[in-house]
Protein backbone atom coordinates (compact mmCIF):
# COMPACT_ATOMS: atom_id res chain seq x y z
CA UNK A 1 0.00 0.00 0.00
CA UNK A 2 0.84 3.80 -0.69
CA UNK A 3 1.57 5.89 2.40
CA UNK A 4 -1.20 7.87 3.29
CA UNK A 5 -2.45 9.99 5.72
CA UNK A 6 -5.60 9.44 7.60
CA UNK A 7 -8.13 11.71 9.64
CA UNK A 8 -11.72 10.91 10.93
CA UNK A 9 -14.69 13.72 9.99
CA UNK A 10 -16.77 14.32 12.39
CA UNK A 11 -19.57 15.93 10.14
CA UNK A 12 -20.78 15.38 6.53
CA UNK A 13 -19.54 20.03 6.40
CA UNK A 14 -16.04 18.68 7.98
CA UNK A 15 -15.37 15.50 5.00
CA UNK A 16 -16.72 17.89 2.42
CA UNK A 17 -13.79 20.46 3.54
CA UNK A 18 -11.26 18.09 4.54
CA UNK A 19 -11.56 16.53 0.42
CA UNK A 20 -11.55 19.74 -1.05
CA UNK A 21 -8.26 21.36 1.53
CA UNK A 22 -6.24 17.67 0.28
CA UNK A 23 -5.50 16.83 -3.12
CA UNK A 24 -6.19 13.16 -3.72
CA UNK A 25 -8.03 12.98 -0.77
CA UNK A 26 -10.48 9.59 -0.66
CA UNK A 27 -13.64 8.76 1.78
CA UNK A 28 -13.59 5.63 3.25
CA UNK A 29 -16.75 3.88 4.14
CA UNK A 30 -16.78 0.37 5.00
CA UNK A 31 -13.41 0.31 2.74
CA UNK A 32 -13.99 -3.42 1.34
CA UNK A 33 -13.44 -2.08 -2.12
CA UNK A 34 -11.29 0.64 -1.42
CA UNK A 35 -8.85 -1.44 0.74
CA UNK A 36 -8.54 -3.84 -1.45
CA UNK A 37 -7.72 -1.56 -4.79
CA UNK A 38 -5.33 0.06 -2.46
CA UNK A 39 -3.83 -2.77 -1.74
CA UNK A 40 -2.95 -3.53 -5.55
CA UNK A 41 -2.33 -0.24 -5.66
CA UNK A 42 -4.77 0.66 -8.23
CA UNK A 43 -6.26 3.05 -5.67
CA UNK A 44 -3.46 5.14 -4.12
CA UNK A 45 -4.96 8.37 -2.44
CA UNK A 46 -3.12 10.97 -0.62
CA UNK A 47 -5.58 10.88 2.44
CA UNK A 48 -8.00 9.15 3.65
CA UNK A 49 -11.81 10.49 5.48
CA UNK A 50 -13.29 8.77 7.59
CA UNK A 51 -17.23 8.97 7.02
CA UNK A 52 -17.91 6.37 9.65
CA UNK A 53 -18.87 9.47 12.12
CA UNK A 54 -21.21 11.35 10.36
CA UNK A 55 -24.36 10.64 11.78
CA UNK A 56 -25.55 9.10 8.50
CA UNK A 57 -26.61 6.18 9.49
CA UNK A 58 -30.15 6.40 9.72
CA UNK A 59 -32.85 5.50 7.80
CA UNK A 60 -35.49 8.03 7.71
CA UNK A 61 -39.37 7.73 6.17
CA UNK A 62 -39.68 11.09 4.26
CA UNK A 63 -42.67 13.80 3.74
CA UNK A 64 -43.84 12.18 0.80
CA UNK A 65 -43.80 8.67 2.34
CA UNK A 66 -41.16 7.43 0.75
CA UNK A 67 -37.55 6.88 2.63
CA UNK A 68 -34.08 8.46 2.97
CA UNK A 69 -31.38 6.36 3.93
CA UNK A 70 -28.32 7.55 5.20
CA UNK A 71 -24.98 7.25 3.03
CA UNK A 72 -23.37 5.16 6.04
CA UNK A 73 -26.49 2.57 6.71
CA UNK A 74 -25.13 -0.45 6.23
CA UNK A 75 -25.92 -3.33 3.69
CA UNK A 76 -26.99 -5.79 6.28
CA UNK A 77 -28.99 -2.67 8.34
CA UNK A 78 -30.88 -1.26 5.06
CA UNK A 79 -31.73 -4.92 3.91
CA UNK A 80 -33.68 -5.73 7.39
CA UNK A 81 -35.14 -2.66 7.85
CA UNK A 82 -38.85 -3.87 8.13
CA UNK A 83 -39.88 -0.71 6.04
CA UNK A 84 -37.76 -1.76 3.33
CA UNK A 85 -38.69 -5.43 3.34
CA UNK A 86 -42.47 -4.72 3.27
CA UNK A 87 -42.04 -1.81 0.61
CA UNK A 88 -39.37 -1.92 -1.35
CA UNK A 89 -38.17 -5.88 -1.56
CA UNK A 90 -36.50 -5.94 -4.60
CA UNK A 91 -34.41 -4.05 -2.35
CA UNK A 92 -33.64 -5.96 0.54
CA UNK A 93 -33.39 -9.16 -2.47
CA UNK A 94 -30.99 -7.65 -4.16
CA UNK A 95 -28.95 -7.01 -1.48
CA UNK A 96 -28.60 -10.14 0.47
CA UNK A 97 -27.87 -11.41 -2.74
CA UNK A 98 -24.63 -9.66 -2.66
CA UNK A 99 -21.31 -10.51 -1.57
CA UNK A 100 -21.49 -12.15 2.28
CA UNK A 101 -22.76 -11.46 5.30
CA UNK A 102 -19.05 -10.17 6.78
CA UNK A 103 -18.80 -7.88 3.88
CA UNK A 104 -22.18 -6.63 4.09
CA UNK A 105 -21.84 -5.62 7.91
CA UNK A 106 -19.11 -3.38 6.43
CA UNK A 107 -20.54 -2.10 3.05
CA UNK A 108 -21.79 1.45 3.12
CA UNK A 109 -24.90 2.77 0.90
CA UNK A 110 -22.49 5.31 -0.63
CA UNK A 111 -19.48 2.68 -0.93
CA UNK A 112 -21.58 0.02 -2.54
CA UNK A 113 -22.70 2.71 -5.29
CA UNK A 114 -18.94 3.80 -5.97
CA UNK A 115 -17.69 -0.04 -5.90
CA UNK A 116 -15.47 -0.33 -9.02
CA UNK A 117 -15.60 -3.29 -11.53
CA UNK A 118 -13.99 -6.60 -10.92
CA UNK A 119 -13.14 -6.49 -14.41
CA UNK A 120 -9.56 -9.49 -14.10
CA UNK A 121 -7.84 -6.76 -16.39
CA UNK A 122 -8.74 -3.83 -14.10
CA UNK A 123 -7.38 -5.96 -11.20
CA UNK A 124 -4.33 -7.31 -12.61
CA UNK A 125 -1.75 -4.52 -12.94
CA UNK A 126 0.10 -6.19 -15.45
CA UNK A 127 -2.53 -6.06 -17.99
CA UNK A 128 -3.88 -3.26 -20.18
CA UNK A 129 -6.93 -1.56 -18.64
CA UNK A 130 -7.74 2.28 -20.58
CA UNK A 131 -9.69 2.00 -17.07
CA UNK A 132 -7.03 2.05 -14.62
CA UNK A 133 -4.44 3.01 -16.74
CA UNK A 134 -6.05 5.52 -19.52
CA UNK A 135 -4.69 4.70 -22.74
CA UNK A 136 -3.23 1.83 -22.35
CA UNK A 137 -5.79 -0.29 -24.25
CA UNK A 138 -8.39 -3.14 -22.79
CA UNK A 139 -7.10 -6.32 -22.14
CA UNK A 140 -10.65 -7.99 -21.79
CA UNK A 141 -11.74 -6.27 -25.76
CA UNK A 142 -8.10 -8.57 -26.74
CA UNK A 143 -8.79 -11.53 -24.02
CA UNK A 144 -11.34 -13.53 -21.49
CA UNK A 145 -14.51 -11.52 -21.96
CA UNK A 146 -17.35 -13.75 -20.29
CA UNK A 147 -18.25 -12.10 -17.85
CA UNK A 148 -17.93 -8.57 -19.12
CA UNK A 149 -21.10 -5.98 -20.34
CA UNK A 150 -23.21 -6.56 -23.45
CA UNK A 151 -24.75 -3.52 -23.66
CA UNK A 152 -24.04 0.59 -23.91
CA UNK A 153 -20.23 -0.48 -24.20
CA UNK A 154 -17.01 1.38 -25.83
CA UNK A 155 -14.38 -0.21 -28.09
CA UNK A 156 -12.96 1.40 -24.76
CA UNK A 157 -14.17 -0.57 -22.24
CA UNK A 158 -16.87 -3.27 -21.91
CA UNK A 159 -16.78 -3.58 -18.11
CA UNK A 160 -19.70 -3.94 -16.25
CA UNK A 161 -20.79 -2.28 -12.69
CA UNK A 162 -20.67 -5.05 -9.82
CA UNK A 163 -23.20 -3.80 -7.33
CA UNK A 164 -26.68 -5.42 -6.78
CA UNK A 165 -28.15 -2.92 -4.93
CA UNK A 166 -27.89 -0.43 -7.42
CA UNK A 167 -29.68 -2.56 -9.86
CA UNK A 168 -32.64 -2.26 -7.49
CA UNK A 169 -32.30 1.15 -6.51
CA UNK A 170 -32.67 2.02 -10.28
CA UNK A 171 -35.32 -0.33 -10.68
CA UNK A 172 -36.93 1.80 -7.94
CA UNK A 173 -36.21 5.15 -9.31
CA UNK A 174 -33.92 6.30 -6.02
CA UNK A 175 -31.78 9.66 -5.95
CA UNK A 176 -28.53 10.44 -4.55
CA UNK A 177 -28.36 13.46 -2.73
CA UNK A 178 -24.79 14.73 -2.17
CA UNK A 179 -22.57 17.88 -0.42
CA UNK A 180 -19.85 19.35 -1.73
CA UNK A 181 -17.21 22.11 0.84
CA UNK A 182 -19.13 24.86 -0.38
CA UNK A 183 -22.07 23.71 1.19
CA UNK A 184 -23.67 23.31 -3.00
CA UNK A 185 -25.90 20.32 -2.69
CA UNK A 186 -27.64 18.40 -5.49
CA UNK A 187 -30.23 15.24 -5.95
CA UNK A 188 -29.20 13.23 -8.82
CA UNK A 189 -31.47 10.42 -10.00
CA UNK A 190 -30.38 7.43 -10.26
CA UNK A 191 -30.36 6.71 -14.00
CA UNK A 192 -27.72 9.42 -14.44
CA UNK A 193 -25.44 8.79 -11.35
CA UNK A 194 -23.34 6.52 -13.24
CA UNK A 195 -21.72 6.78 -16.71
CA UNK A 196 -21.25 4.85 -19.63
CA UNK A 197 -17.51 3.98 -20.35
CA UNK A 198 -17.65 6.11 -23.93
CA UNK A 199 -13.83 7.11 -24.50
CA UNK A 200 -13.32 7.87 -20.84
CA UNK A 201 -13.89 4.57 -18.72
CA UNK A 202 -12.12 5.76 -15.81
CA UNK A 203 -14.77 8.48 -15.36
CA UNK A 204 -17.29 6.49 -13.45
CA UNK A 205 -19.50 9.01 -11.87
CA UNK A 206 -19.89 12.76 -12.34
CA UNK A 207 -19.16 13.36 -8.71
CA UNK A 208 -16.48 16.04 -7.67
CA UNK A 209 -13.73 15.62 -5.65
CA UNK A 210 -14.93 16.98 -2.62
CA UNK A 211 -18.53 16.17 -3.47
CA UNK A 212 -19.67 13.33 -0.32
CA UNK A 213 -22.79 11.36 -0.71
CA UNK A 214 -25.10 12.32 2.14
CA UNK A 215 -28.29 9.80 1.14
CA UNK A 216 -30.36 7.92 -0.87
CA UNK A 217 -33.86 8.64 -1.26
CA UNK A 218 -36.62 6.28 -2.47
CA UNK A 219 -39.81 7.63 -3.74
CA UNK A 220 -42.81 6.26 -1.87
CA UNK A 221 -43.65 2.79 -2.32
CA UNK A 222 -44.87 1.64 -5.78
CA UNK A 223 -46.85 -2.03 -4.49
CA UNK A 224 -46.66 -4.79 -7.03
CA UNK A 225 -44.65 -7.92 -6.65
CA UNK A 226 -40.72 -7.06 -6.28
CA UNK A 227 -38.29 -9.65 -7.57
CA UNK A 228 -34.78 -9.75 -7.58
CA UNK A 229 -33.01 -12.99 -9.11
CA UNK A 230 -29.50 -13.27 -10.05
CA UNK A 231 -27.47 -15.91 -12.33
CA UNK A 232 -23.77 -16.53 -11.50
CA UNK A 233 -21.40 -19.18 -11.23
CA UNK A 234 -22.07 -20.01 -7.45
CA UNK A 235 -25.30 -20.23 -5.60
CA UNK A 236 -23.96 -18.08 -3.23
CA UNK A 237 -20.96 -14.96 -3.25
CA UNK A 238 -20.38 -14.37 -6.57
CA UNK A 239 -21.06 -11.59 -8.70
CA UNK A 240 -23.90 -11.47 -10.97
CA UNK A 241 -23.23 -12.81 -14.49
CA UNK A 242 -26.85 -11.46 -15.20
CA UNK A 243 -29.58 -10.28 -12.19
CA UNK A 244 -32.89 -8.62 -13.14
CA UNK A 245 -34.99 -6.70 -10.64
CA UNK A 246 -38.60 -6.67 -11.95
CA UNK A 247 -41.53 -5.12 -10.07
CA UNK A 248 -44.82 -6.28 -11.62
CA UNK A 249 -48.07 -5.16 -11.46
CA UNK A 250 -51.22 -6.99 -11.72
CA UNK A 251 -52.53 -4.60 -14.55
CA UNK A 252 -49.31 -6.09 -16.43
CA UNK A 253 -47.35 -2.53 -16.17
CA UNK A 254 -43.71 -3.26 -15.03
CA UNK A 255 -40.09 -1.70 -13.99
CA UNK A 256 -37.57 -3.72 -15.06
CA UNK A 257 -33.72 -3.19 -14.51
CA UNK A 258 -30.72 -5.81 -15.59
CA UNK A 259 -27.35 -6.11 -13.66
CA UNK A 260 -24.14 -7.50 -15.49
CA UNK A 261 -25.00 -6.81 -18.67
CA UNK A 262 -23.64 -3.06 -18.65
CA UNK A 263 -21.17 -0.41 -17.41
CA UNK A 264 -24.45 0.43 -14.84
CA UNK A 265 -27.59 -0.94 -13.94
CA UNK A 266 -29.86 -1.25 -17.43
CA UNK A 267 -33.19 -0.10 -17.86
CA UNK A 268 -34.92 0.80 -21.05
CA UNK A 269 -38.44 2.05 -21.15
CA UNK A 270 -39.34 1.22 -24.00
CA UNK A 271 -39.15 -2.26 -22.83
CA UNK A 272 -41.16 -1.71 -20.39
CA UNK A 273 -43.89 -0.39 -22.63
CA UNK A 274 -43.41 -3.26 -24.52
CA UNK A 275 -44.33 -5.43 -20.97
CA UNK A 276 -47.24 -3.27 -20.26
CA UNK A 277 -48.47 -3.90 -23.75
CA UNK A 278 -48.20 -7.99 -23.29
CA UNK A 279 -45.44 -8.70 -24.73
CA UNK A 280 -43.29 -12.06 -23.62
CA UNK A 281 -39.89 -11.80 -21.88
CA UNK A 282 -38.83 -12.78 -25.63
CA UNK A 283 -39.51 -9.13 -26.87
CA UNK A 284 -39.03 -7.30 -24.18
CA UNK A 285 -35.36 -9.00 -23.77
CA UNK A 286 -35.37 -7.75 -27.24
CA UNK A 287 -35.84 -4.25 -26.47
CA UNK A 288 -33.90 -3.87 -23.12
CA UNK A 289 -30.84 -5.13 -24.90
CA UNK A 290 -31.40 -3.27 -28.59
CA UNK A 291 -28.10 -2.17 -29.68
CA UNK A 292 -26.21 -5.10 -27.59
CA UNK A 293 -22.61 -5.66 -28.75
CA UNK A 294 -21.43 -9.05 -27.15
CA UNK A 295 -18.09 -10.53 -27.41
CA UNK A 296 -18.17 -14.00 -28.33
CA UNK A 297 -16.79 -15.07 -24.89
CA UNK A 298 -20.49 -13.50 -23.84
CA UNK A 299 -23.08 -13.66 -26.23
CA UNK A 300 -24.81 -16.30 -23.80
CA UNK A 301 -25.72 -13.57 -21.62
CA UNK A 302 -28.20 -12.36 -24.50
CA UNK A 303 -29.56 -15.52 -24.11
CA UNK A 304 -29.72 -15.73 -20.46
CA UNK A 305 -31.43 -12.42 -19.70
CA UNK A 306 -34.37 -13.62 -21.76
CA UNK A 307 -34.29 -17.11 -19.79
CA UNK A 308 -34.03 -15.00 -16.55
CA UNK A 309 -36.88 -12.19 -17.43
CA UNK A 310 -38.95 -15.20 -18.29
CA UNK A 311 -38.27 -16.77 -14.65
CA UNK A 312 -38.88 -13.51 -13.21
CA UNK A 313 -42.02 -13.19 -14.98
CA UNK A 314 -43.63 -16.12 -14.75
CA UNK A 315 -42.92 -16.23 -10.77
CA UNK A 316 -44.55 -12.90 -10.59
CA UNK A 317 -47.68 -14.44 -12.54
CA UNK A 318 -47.72 -17.69 -9.64
CA UNK A 319 -46.90 -15.05 -6.78
CA UNK A 320 -50.30 -13.14 -7.44
CA UNK A 321 -49.51 -9.92 -8.77
CA UNK B 1 -9.75 -42.46 18.17
CA UNK B 2 -7.16 -40.07 19.62
CA UNK B 3 -8.76 -37.53 22.28
CA UNK B 4 -8.45 -33.90 21.56
CA UNK B 5 -5.71 -31.83 22.93
CA UNK B 6 -5.80 -28.61 23.42
CA UNK B 7 -2.22 -28.23 24.72
CA UNK B 8 -1.14 -30.15 21.22
CA UNK B 9 0.48 -27.47 19.11
CA UNK B 10 2.44 -26.29 22.14
CA UNK B 11 3.67 -29.80 22.87
CA UNK B 12 4.81 -30.11 19.51
CA UNK B 13 6.51 -26.78 19.56
CA UNK B 14 8.21 -27.95 22.81
CA UNK B 15 9.00 -30.93 21.10
CA UNK B 16 10.40 -29.62 17.69
CA UNK B 17 12.82 -27.52 20.12
CA UNK B 18 13.95 -30.53 22.04
CA UNK B 19 14.50 -32.56 18.92
CA UNK B 20 17.04 -29.99 17.59
CA UNK B 21 20.75 -29.95 18.61
CA UNK B 22 20.92 -25.48 17.56
CA UNK B 23 17.76 -24.42 17.70
CA UNK B 24 16.17 -22.54 21.30
CA UNK B 25 13.17 -21.79 21.82
CA UNK B 26 13.90 -18.18 21.46
CA UNK B 27 14.86 -19.18 17.68
CA UNK B 28 12.20 -20.50 16.74
CA UNK B 29 9.89 -17.71 18.18
CA UNK B 30 11.96 -15.24 15.89
CA UNK B 31 11.81 -17.55 12.99
CA UNK B 32 7.88 -17.81 13.74
CA UNK B 33 7.98 -13.84 13.66
CA UNK B 34 9.70 -13.72 10.72
CA UNK B 35 7.28 -16.10 8.79
CA UNK B 36 4.25 -13.97 10.18
CA UNK B 37 5.50 -10.45 8.48
CA UNK B 38 6.28 -11.93 5.62
CA UNK B 39 2.92 -12.43 5.59
CA UNK B 40 1.59 -9.29 6.48
CA UNK B 41 0.57 -6.80 3.75
CA UNK B 42 3.41 -5.17 2.44
CA UNK B 43 3.68 -1.55 2.75
CA UNK B 44 5.73 1.43 1.22
CA UNK B 45 8.93 2.16 3.20
CA UNK B 46 8.26 6.09 2.53
CA UNK B 47 7.21 7.59 5.88
CA UNK B 48 4.01 7.79 6.83
CA UNK B 49 2.64 10.09 10.23
CA UNK B 50 1.76 7.53 12.76
CA UNK B 51 -1.51 7.65 15.04
CA UNK B 52 -2.15 6.80 18.36
CA UNK B 53 -4.89 4.75 18.87
CA UNK B 54 -6.90 2.42 21.34
CA UNK B 55 -8.25 -0.75 20.52
CA UNK B 56 -10.43 -2.75 23.03
CA UNK B 57 -9.54 -6.74 22.24
CA UNK B 58 -11.04 -8.99 24.02
CA UNK B 59 -11.87 -6.97 27.28
CA UNK B 60 -8.49 -5.53 27.22
CA UNK B 61 -7.64 -2.18 26.00
CA UNK B 62 -4.09 -1.53 24.11
CA UNK B 63 -2.53 1.54 23.39
CA UNK B 64 -0.73 1.42 19.94
CA UNK B 65 1.59 3.78 18.02
CA UNK B 66 0.68 2.28 14.36
CA UNK B 67 1.20 3.32 10.86
CA UNK B 68 -2.45 3.64 9.26
CA UNK B 69 -1.91 0.97 6.61
CA UNK B 70 -2.38 -1.53 9.19
CA UNK B 71 -5.51 -3.60 9.09
CA UNK B 72 -6.88 -4.44 11.91
CA UNK B 73 -6.17 -8.18 10.42
CA UNK B 74 -2.18 -7.18 10.88
CA UNK B 75 -2.24 -5.19 13.77
CA UNK B 76 -4.43 -8.40 15.98
CA UNK B 77 -1.45 -10.57 14.69
CA UNK B 78 1.44 -8.78 14.23
CA UNK B 79 1.29 -6.23 17.35
CA UNK B 80 -1.13 -7.83 19.68
CA UNK B 81 0.27 -11.25 19.08
CA UNK B 82 -3.46 -13.02 18.34
CA UNK B 83 -2.96 -14.82 15.58
CA UNK B 84 -5.90 -17.23 15.59
CA UNK B 85 -7.73 -14.98 13.03
CA UNK B 86 -5.97 -15.60 9.69
CA UNK B 87 -5.01 -14.09 6.88
CA UNK B 88 -6.21 -16.62 3.56
CA UNK B 89 -6.23 -14.03 0.73
CA UNK B 90 -6.05 -10.36 2.42
CA UNK B 91 -9.28 -9.65 -0.42
CA UNK B 92 -12.44 -9.71 1.56
CA UNK B 93 -12.85 -13.43 0.13
CA UNK B 94 -12.18 -16.60 2.28
CA UNK B 95 -13.58 -15.21 5.80
CA UNK B 96 -10.49 -16.85 7.57
CA UNK B 97 -9.85 -13.52 8.96
CA UNK B 98 -13.25 -13.20 10.42
CA UNK B 99 -13.34 -11.39 13.81
CA UNK B 100 -16.58 -9.89 15.69
CA UNK B 101 -17.35 -6.13 16.07
CA UNK B 102 -19.63 -4.62 18.65
CA UNK B 103 -21.53 -8.09 17.72
CA UNK B 104 -21.23 -8.33 14.07
CA UNK B 105 -19.12 -10.78 11.97
CA UNK B 106 -16.48 -8.53 9.85
CA UNK B 107 -13.49 -9.13 7.16
CA UNK B 108 -10.74 -8.15 9.86
CA UNK B 109 -8.32 -8.06 6.43
CA UNK B 110 -10.71 -5.06 4.56
CA UNK B 111 -10.41 -2.68 7.61
CA UNK B 112 -7.81 -0.29 8.90
CA UNK B 113 -7.17 -0.65 12.66
CA UNK B 114 -7.39 3.25 13.17
CA UNK B 115 -10.95 2.68 11.66
CA UNK B 116 -11.58 0.23 14.95
CA UNK B 117 -11.05 2.81 17.62
CA UNK B 118 -13.62 3.05 20.23
CA UNK B 119 -15.35 -0.57 19.21
CA UNK B 120 -15.52 -3.89 21.17
CA UNK B 121 -13.47 -6.16 18.97
CA UNK B 122 -13.53 -10.26 19.69
CA UNK B 123 -11.20 -12.71 18.23
CA UNK B 124 -11.20 -16.64 18.67
CA UNK B 125 -9.03 -15.96 21.69
CA UNK B 126 -11.93 -14.14 23.31
CA UNK B 127 -15.16 -16.32 22.64
CA UNK B 128 -13.25 -19.13 24.64
CA UNK B 129 -10.20 -21.08 26.36
CA UNK B 130 -8.71 -24.35 25.64
CA UNK B 131 -9.65 -25.08 29.00
CA UNK B 132 -12.86 -23.36 28.62
CA UNK B 133 -14.28 -23.58 25.17
CA UNK B 134 -17.24 -21.63 23.74
CA UNK B 135 -20.38 -24.07 22.89
CA UNK B 136 -19.41 -23.44 18.63
CA UNK B 137 -15.61 -24.61 19.08
CA UNK B 138 -16.60 -27.53 21.45
CA UNK B 139 -18.85 -28.80 18.70
CA UNK B 140 -16.46 -28.10 16.19
CA UNK B 141 -14.11 -30.54 17.95
CA UNK B 142 -16.83 -33.03 18.50
CA UNK B 143 -17.78 -32.87 14.78
CA UNK B 144 -14.73 -33.22 13.02
CA UNK B 145 -15.40 -29.51 11.54
CA UNK B 146 -12.00 -28.99 10.47
CA UNK B 147 -8.91 -30.94 8.93
CA UNK B 148 -5.63 -28.27 8.62
CA UNK B 149 -7.52 -25.90 11.13
CA UNK B 150 -6.60 -22.81 9.28
CA UNK B 151 -9.96 -21.56 8.19
CA UNK B 152 -11.16 -22.84 11.87
CA UNK B 153 -11.13 -19.38 13.84
CA UNK B 154 -13.06 -17.62 11.46
CA UNK B 155 -15.59 -20.42 10.77
CA UNK B 156 -16.38 -20.04 14.25
CA UNK B 157 -16.28 -16.36 15.17
CA UNK B 158 -18.50 -16.52 11.68
CA UNK B 159 -20.70 -19.14 12.51
CA UNK B 160 -21.16 -17.43 16.63
CA UNK B 161 -22.19 -13.62 14.80
CA UNK B 162 -24.11 -15.51 12.39
CA UNK B 163 -26.63 -17.41 14.67
CA UNK B 164 -26.62 -14.53 16.47
CA UNK B 165 -28.17 -12.26 12.82
CA UNK B 166 -31.00 -14.99 12.65
CA UNK B 167 -32.08 -14.38 16.44
CA UNK B 168 -32.43 -10.61 15.59
CA UNK B 169 -33.90 -11.14 12.34
CA UNK B 170 -31.32 -10.65 9.65
CA UNK B 171 -32.71 -11.66 6.15
CA UNK B 172 -30.91 -13.93 3.69
CA UNK B 173 -30.62 -14.87 0.41
CA UNK B 174 -32.95 -18.17 1.33
CA UNK B 175 -34.76 -16.42 3.35
CA UNK B 176 -38.67 -17.00 1.84
CA UNK B 177 -40.68 -14.59 3.33
CA UNK B 178 -39.08 -11.67 4.03
CA UNK B 179 -41.87 -10.18 6.02
CA UNK B 180 -41.29 -12.78 8.66
CA UNK B 181 -38.16 -13.23 10.91
CA UNK B 182 -36.66 -15.97 9.37
CA UNK B 183 -36.15 -19.46 11.30
CA UNK B 184 -32.99 -21.14 12.03
CA UNK B 185 -32.30 -24.24 9.09
CA UNK B 186 -29.60 -26.05 7.23
CA UNK B 187 -30.38 -23.85 4.26
CA UNK B 188 -30.16 -20.48 5.97
CA UNK B 189 -26.27 -21.96 7.91
CA UNK B 190 -25.33 -22.57 4.56
CA UNK B 191 -26.37 -19.07 2.30
CA UNK B 192 -25.12 -17.45 5.52
CA UNK B 193 -22.04 -19.45 5.86
CA UNK B 194 -20.61 -19.00 1.73
CA UNK B 195 -18.07 -16.32 3.12
CA UNK B 196 -16.45 -18.26 4.90
CA UNK B 197 -14.24 -20.98 2.73
CA UNK B 198 -12.67 -24.40 3.38
CA UNK B 199 -10.14 -25.38 1.57
CA UNK B 200 -10.12 -28.91 3.04
CA UNK B 201 -13.69 -29.43 2.62
CA UNK B 202 -15.05 -30.09 5.79
CA UNK B 203 -18.10 -28.07 5.40
CA UNK B 204 -20.67 -31.14 5.77
CA UNK B 205 -19.17 -31.36 9.28
CA UNK B 206 -18.66 -27.40 9.74
CA UNK B 207 -22.66 -27.66 9.12
CA UNK B 208 -23.52 -30.69 12.01
CA UNK B 209 -21.55 -28.76 14.35
CA UNK B 210 -23.56 -25.32 14.11
CA UNK B 211 -26.65 -27.18 13.70
CA UNK B 212 -26.09 -29.11 16.65
CA UNK B 213 -25.31 -25.80 18.89
CA UNK B 214 -27.94 -24.44 17.02
CA UNK B 215 -30.71 -27.64 17.44
CA UNK B 216 -31.62 -28.04 14.44
CA UNK B 217 -31.79 -31.16 12.84
CA UNK B 218 -28.31 -32.04 10.72
CA UNK B 219 -30.10 -34.43 8.34
CA UNK B 220 -32.70 -31.80 7.37
CA UNK B 221 -33.65 -31.85 3.86
CA UNK B 222 -32.25 -28.92 1.71
C1 LIG C 1 -15.20 -10.94 -1.99
C2 LIG C 1 -16.20 -9.87 -2.33
C3 LIG C 1 -17.41 -10.23 -2.91
C4 LIG C 1 -18.34 -9.26 -3.22
N1 LIG C 1 -19.51 -9.63 -3.82
C5 LIG C 1 -20.42 -8.68 -4.16
C6 LIG C 1 -21.64 -9.03 -4.81
O1 LIG C 1 -21.92 -10.20 -5.08
N2 LIG C 1 -22.51 -8.02 -5.12
C7 LIG C 1 -22.24 -6.72 -4.83
O2 LIG C 1 -23.07 -5.86 -5.13
N3 LIG C 1 -21.08 -6.36 -4.24
C8 LIG C 1 -20.18 -7.31 -3.90
N4 LIG C 1 -19.01 -6.94 -3.30
C9 LIG C 1 -18.68 -5.52 -3.21
C10 LIG C 1 -19.17 -4.84 -1.96
O3 LIG C 1 -20.57 -4.73 -2.03
C11 LIG C 1 -18.50 -3.47 -1.93
O4 LIG C 1 -17.14 -3.65 -1.67
C12 LIG C 1 -19.12 -2.55 -0.88
O5 LIG C 1 -20.47 -2.34 -1.12
C13 LIG C 1 -18.39 -1.23 -0.85
O6 LIG C 1 -18.88 -0.46 0.23
P1 LIG C 1 -17.85 0.17 1.30
O7 LIG C 1 -18.63 1.01 2.23
O8 LIG C 1 -17.00 -0.86 1.89
O9 LIG C 1 -17.01 1.10 0.30
P2 LIG C 1 -15.54 1.68 0.43
O10 LIG C 1 -14.57 0.65 0.03
O11 LIG C 1 -15.35 2.36 1.72
O12 LIG C 1 -15.61 2.82 -0.70
C14 LIG C 1 -15.86 2.55 -2.06
C15 LIG C 1 -15.81 3.88 -2.82
O13 LIG C 1 -16.85 4.74 -2.37
C16 LIG C 1 -16.32 6.00 -1.97
N5 LIG C 1 -17.16 6.48 -0.87
C17 LIG C 1 -17.47 5.83 0.29
N6 LIG C 1 -18.35 6.54 1.01
C18 LIG C 1 -18.61 7.69 0.30
C19 LIG C 1 -19.45 8.83 0.51
N7 LIG C 1 -20.22 8.95 1.60
N8 LIG C 1 -19.47 9.80 -0.44
C20 LIG C 1 -18.71 9.68 -1.56
N9 LIG C 1 -17.90 8.64 -1.80
C21 LIG C 1 -17.85 7.65 -0.89
C22 LIG C 1 -14.89 5.71 -1.57
O14 LIG C 1 -14.08 6.86 -1.69
C23 LIG C 1 -14.51 4.65 -2.58
O15 LIG C 1 -14.14 5.24 -3.80
C24 LIG C 1 -18.06 -7.89 -2.95
C25 LIG C 1 -16.87 -7.54 -2.35
C26 LIG C 1 -15.93 -8.50 -2.04
C27 LIG C 1 -14.65 -8.09 -1.40
S1 LIG D 1 -13.08 -3.89 -19.87
FE1 LIG D 1 -12.64 -1.86 -19.01
S2 LIG D 1 -11.92 -2.39 -16.97
FE2 LIG D 1 -11.70 -4.28 -18.17
S3 LIG D 1 -9.65 -4.19 -19.15
FE3 LIG D 1 -11.04 -3.24 -20.59
S4 LIG D 1 -10.83 -1.08 -20.06
FE4 LIG D 1 -10.11 -2.17 -18.27
S1 LIG E 1 -8.06 -12.95 4.71
FE1 LIG E 1 -9.75 -11.65 5.02
S2 LIG E 1 -11.28 -12.63 3.85
FE2 LIG E 1 -9.52 -13.78 3.34
S1 LIG F 1 -9.94 -27.07 7.82
FE1 LIG F 1 -8.40 -26.71 6.34
S2 LIG F 1 -9.20 -24.98 5.33
FE2 LIG F 1 -10.85 -25.53 6.58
Amino acid sequence: MKSFSYERADSPAAAAAAAARVPGAKFIGGGTNLLDLMKLQIETPAHLIDVNDLGLDEIESTDDGGLRIGAGVRNTDLAADPRVRNDYAVLTRALVSGASGQLRNQATTAGNLLQRTRCPYFYDTNQRCNKRRPGSGCGALAGVSRQHAIVGSSDACIATHPSDMAVALRCLDAKVSTVRSDGTRREIPIEAFHRLPGDTPEREHDLAADELITAVTLPPPVGGTQLYRKVRDRASYAFALVSVAAIVHRDGRAQVALGGVAHKPWRVETAERELARGGDARTTAAALLAGARPTRDNAYKVTLVERTLAAVLAQARESGS
Amino acid sequence: MERFDPERRRVLKATAVAGSAVASAHLLLQAEAATASANATRLDTAATPHHDVRLRVNGTEHELRIDPRMTLLDTLRERLHLTGAKKGCDQGQCGACTVIVDGRRIASCLTLAVMQQGHEITTIEGLGTPRNLHALQAAFVKHDGFQCGFCTPGQICSATAMLQEIASGIPSHVTADLTRPPRSSILEFRERMSGNLCRCGAYSNIQQAIAEVAGVDADEIV
